[in-house]
Parts: C-alpha cells; structure tokens; sequence
C-alpha cells in the first residue's frame, strides 16, 4: 500500500484553526482591506465606497506632502545608516584577544536599545533646546555653532536622525559581534604575522570577512528606518515649526488616518511605504552581488 | 611584546571608554534634571548638579497623569501578548516544522508575506476590527494583533526545523499524537528559543506607541508610553517632572535587560531584528 503523504492533515487543521484564524482576521484581511480602502472613498459614519483610482490621482498630482515625507524618510534612512561604519569599528575594537571589561562596555553600548523611543526621546528633545538644552552649551563651549536643534526646519531631521543611530548602535554592534566570532583568529594573525597593523588588518582582513552580517545590518537598520514615527512624535511636537518640513512617511500616515480620520488616504501611504520597503530592499540585494563576499 | 598588547589595549579602553560615555550621558543628564527645580532646569549656563534634590519630581509625575493605571495597563498588556505570542506561534511552528499536511506550503507563505508587510498596511483595519468588537480602551484591544504576530512563527519555526526527525518518529512508533509531542517533546526542546522570542515581544510590547495610541484614548486606559506622551502634550515645560517620569517607565525593561543580559543579546542575535 502507498504511503499517505498527508498523514497530519487533520492534526494540521485543529491546532493550525487559531493561529491562522489570527492571521486571517489580524493581517491578511487587513491587508486585503488596505488595498480596498486605497481605492474607496467616504469616512468612518458613512462607510466607504469603492470609487476606483481618484486617491492614487489625486497622490501623483498634489500629493506632495506624500513624497516629502518619503524623502525625507529615505533621508533619514540613509544617515542612520552612518551608524553601521560605527558599529563595526566598536566590534573590531571590543573583538581584540585579551581585552578585559568586554561585556562591562557591551552592557553600555547596548542600554539604549532596551529603553523606551518615547522616554529617551523626551531627553533629548531637552539636550536639544535652543535656549538651555545641553548640546549648545557643549558646542558653546568648544566655539561650535549653536542653534534651536529640532525646532529649525534645517537641523531637525538630522538631530532626530543622530538619536536613531545612538538607539541602534547597541543591535548593530550585538549582530556584527556575532559575525566576527565566526571569523577564523588564524587569519588575523597570520596577517599581523606579515606585519599588517592594525588598521590595515582591519580593513584588508576583518571587513571583507564581515561583509555577511555588514549586509545583515544594513537592511535591517533601513527597513527600522523607515518605520520611524515614535523619536519624532516626541522629539517634534505638533506645534514645532519644524514639523512639516520633517515628517517621516509614518507619522504623515498617523496624522492622516487617525488625527484627520482620512482612512481612504492613509492607506494609500501605508501601500507607498510597502512600494518603497520592497524597493529599496530589492536594490540592496542587488548591490549586495557587489561587495558581499560568502566565505 | 606584552608591553605593547597592555599598551595597545589601553588606546582600545581610552577609545571605548569615551564612546560608552556619549552613549550613557543622556541617561545621566535625565537623572540629574529628575532631581532639579523647574528654574534650575531652565538656566542658562545649565547647572550640572541640582542644589538639593527634588525627590518630589517623582511623586509630581503621579499626580499629573494615572501613572498607577497606565503602568497596571502596560504590565496587562504585555503579559497577555506574551503568553498569546507564546502559544500561537508555538503551535503554528509546530505544525508548519514537523507535520506533513495539504496546504502546508501556501499556508506557510500566508504567514511569510505577513512578515516582509510594514505594519501600517495592518493598522487601519485592524483598528475596525477591534472597534467592531466593542473592545476599543481595553487590555485586549493593547494585545491582540500583536499576539498572532507572524515574527514569533518564524522565530520558532527555524528553531524548531533544527530538531532531529527522529524525535517526532520515535514517539509516534509509541503511539503519541501530535499535540503529545508537541506539549511533551518539541516545546521543552525550545525552552532558549521561547525565553528570546518572551523578551523580543515583552520590549515591543512595553516601549510600542503607535497601536496602543490609537486604540486606548482614555487615560486610565493609556499605556505609558502613551502616558508620557499626553505627559509632554500637557506640561511639555516641566523638564524635572518629564526627566523623573521617563527615567520610571524605562527603568522596568533596563533592569530586565541587566538581570538577563545573556538571554537579550541572544533574542537580538537569533531573530536579528531591530528593536
């Protein structure tokens, strides 16, 4: 007699029924209803009509808010980004043999990304202030320029995007680490053998090796990135001057959803940010051909 | 030569020493504030160390919003979606990583695609679903999406593929069923991957803003990200109050992290997920 390649089917359905009854209610009718939702129009009393392809018209020809949010989302993405070199440098330092305090300095590094985006923002929303925030103080001291960090449309979305790379630092640092001890101690010394210092070893042994988990990092950090909303609903509150020039794409779906209540448009920036994630993660497997060396 | 490597290493801890102190120095400078009076806050030069310490910046925070609500609210939430995550994932891992079934390929893409869709796609309808169910400013509406999040499968699912066959085969040649293995072999065998996916949802689930802001709008139903966040909306002057306010709601999940540093740093390592 054959075998039953289905042996577990009924087992499958009893205790698959609550999970997947989750995902069907919780995700993929959502999922569903979002990309109905983009092509509706009404609010919440009404309900909502299917009216076809007016909120995607209306998106190409005066959705300008849409695509500033987006640059800037992608701007900021970008320079938290900045914060995988950093990273990798503090991995190759905490690596060296015989180095004491490991974990004392790992705990450190890593503090901020257990701690709350709300409450860490507040802090530096204060660090920031342009009349007694403790940053301008420092630069003051120092003869650096000074100035209202989060409230100048200029410099806002770069300060919050300097506390995205404090509060990431910690997991890139933990998934770089991780890379390294997979790299063979051999090779490092055979290099400083030849008589490479440790800044050529670095460089010529320890990145190209790395590039697997460097990869790794860096698409996590981006597709973290774009969902950035919680640093700047604290760090810019709604009457800063700054905000409508530094909106991230989740926070203008925020505003539109669920401060306007315009549901029909707020899902069609959630399917723009979908667009945008698959994007950009499809140019960095791309790019990846490139520079990823696998060992 | 052993000159040189103490050295060498000194340069190292100068270096990582004053790295470790930029990261810290936030978190020192919310202490000191915590303890100032609201024109020491504000002075210009800043004072470093408060005159005498304004303990009461602690108890003000208590009095401005429900802090006692929304911190019971917060531990609820996290408790419920942790232990529904925990079940939920478990058994569609399990079913996914060790029986053979109809379906199982489409069924696991379902949860697959969930996976690699932002979250926003998810949130206006989830919003209607929770509404619909006349569950709006309740601990459940804080848990219930994320408990079926499809993060935990996956998780638990690559841990769990790693499990030799032959557990499952040995058993069922003495005549256990598939939700014995599951309860009796599979999930003891998982015990580090369930401990790393229990910390990952407890730090989502107790620094998460976007969903509990939504869905609980009355304040002894708020969680306190939420709180803090009303906190700032309604004295965003009062820096000692904030300082001393923020500094309590992250200083659970920061002693959590120090107590089971080891388990954290795998849970990040294991998912390689952003937090």
């Amino acid at each position: 007699m054959r075998p039953n390649r289905y042996p577990d089917n009924a087992w499958a359905a009893i205790l698959l029924a609550v999970p997947f009854g989750g995902l069907v209610i919780f995700y993929l009718w959502p999922l569903l209803r979002t990309v109905l939702l983009s092509f509706s129009e009404g609010t919440a009393f009404t309900g909502y009509t299917i009216t076809g392809f007016e909120n995607w018209r209306q998106l190409f020809e005066n959705g300008d808010d849409v695509w500033r949010a987006l640059l800037n989302t992608l701007v900021y993405a970008a320079i938290v980004l900045l914060g995988v070199p950093i990273a990798m440098v503090i991995a190759a330092l905490l690596h060296q043999r015989g180095l004491g305090g490991r974990s004392f300095y790992r705990t450190l590094y890593f503090v901020p990304v257990v701690t709350m985006p709300v409450a860490v923002a507040m802090v530096w929303r204060y660090i920031y202030n342009g009349d007694f925030g403790l940053l301008n103080e420092v630069l003051d001291a120092v003869g650096g320029p000074t100035r209202a960090w989060v409230a100048d449309p200029d410099t806002a979305l770069y300060a919050v995007a300097v506390v995205g790379i404090w509060m990431a630092l910690g997991t890139n640092l933990i998934i770089l680490a991780a890379g390294l001890e997979s790299v063979p101690p051999s090779l490092e010394e055979a290099a400083m053998l030849d008589g490479a210092g440790p800044v050529r070893r670095f460089f010529s042994v320890t990145v190209p090796l790395l590039t697997p988990s460097i990869f790794l990092v860096s698409v996590l950090s981006v597709i973290g990135s774009l969902q950035m909303f919680d640093l700047l609903f604290i760090m810019l509150g709604r009457t800063n001057p700054a905000l409508a020039d530094s909106r991230t794409i989740v926070y203008l779906f925020y505003e539109e959803a669920f401060v306007r209540n315009d549901r029909p448009l707020g899902a069609v920036i959630a399917l723009v940010t979908l667009v945008v994630t698959l994007a950009v993660t499809a140019v960095q497997f791309r790019l990846q051909r490139r520079w990823v060396t696998y060992a | 030569m052993r000159e040189r490597l103490r050295s060498r290493h000194l340069v190292t801890h100068v270096l990582l020493m004053a790295g470790a102190l930029l990261m810290v120095s936030p978190f020192v400078w919310q202490f000191l504030t915590s303890l100032k009076t609201l024109g020491e806050s504000t002075r210009i030069p800043p004072t470093v160390l408060p005159s005498s310490p304004e303990w009461g910046n602690y108890s003000a925070f208590f009095d401005v919003v429900p802090v006692g609500s929304m911190a019971v609210n917060s531990v609820l939430a996290l408790v419920l979606r942790v232990a529904g995550q925990l079940l939920v994932a478990s058994l569609a891992a399990y079913v996914f990583a060790r029986l053979r079934f109809r379906f199982r390929g489409p069924l696991l893409a379902g949860f697959l695609v969930v996976l690699m869709v932002p979250p926003q796609l998810f949130v206006i309808p989830q919003y209607e679903v929770i509404r619909a169910m006349g569950w709006l400013n309740s601990v459940q509406a804080l848990a219930l999406p994320g408990m079926f999040s499809a993060f935990g499968v996956f998780v638990l699912y690559q841990f769990m593929r790693t499990l030799p066959p032959e557990l499952d085969e040995a058993a069922r040649m003495d005549g256990a069923n598939p939700l014995q293995i599951y309860l009796r072999i599979i999930l003891p065998l998982c015990r580090p991957a369930l401990a790393a996916l229990t910390i990952l949802t407890s730090l989502f689930s107790w620094n998460d803003l976007l969903w509990p802001l939504i869905v609980n709008t009355v304040p002894d139903r708020m969680t306190l990200p939420v709180g803090l966040a009303t906190l700032q909306g309604a004295q965003g002057t009062d820096y000692p109050v904030l300082m001393a306010g923020s500094l309590l709601t992250i200083l659970p999940m920061v002693l959590v992290f120090v107590l089971l540093q080891k388990q954290f740093i795998r849970g990040i390592a294991m998912s390689g997920i952003k937090a």
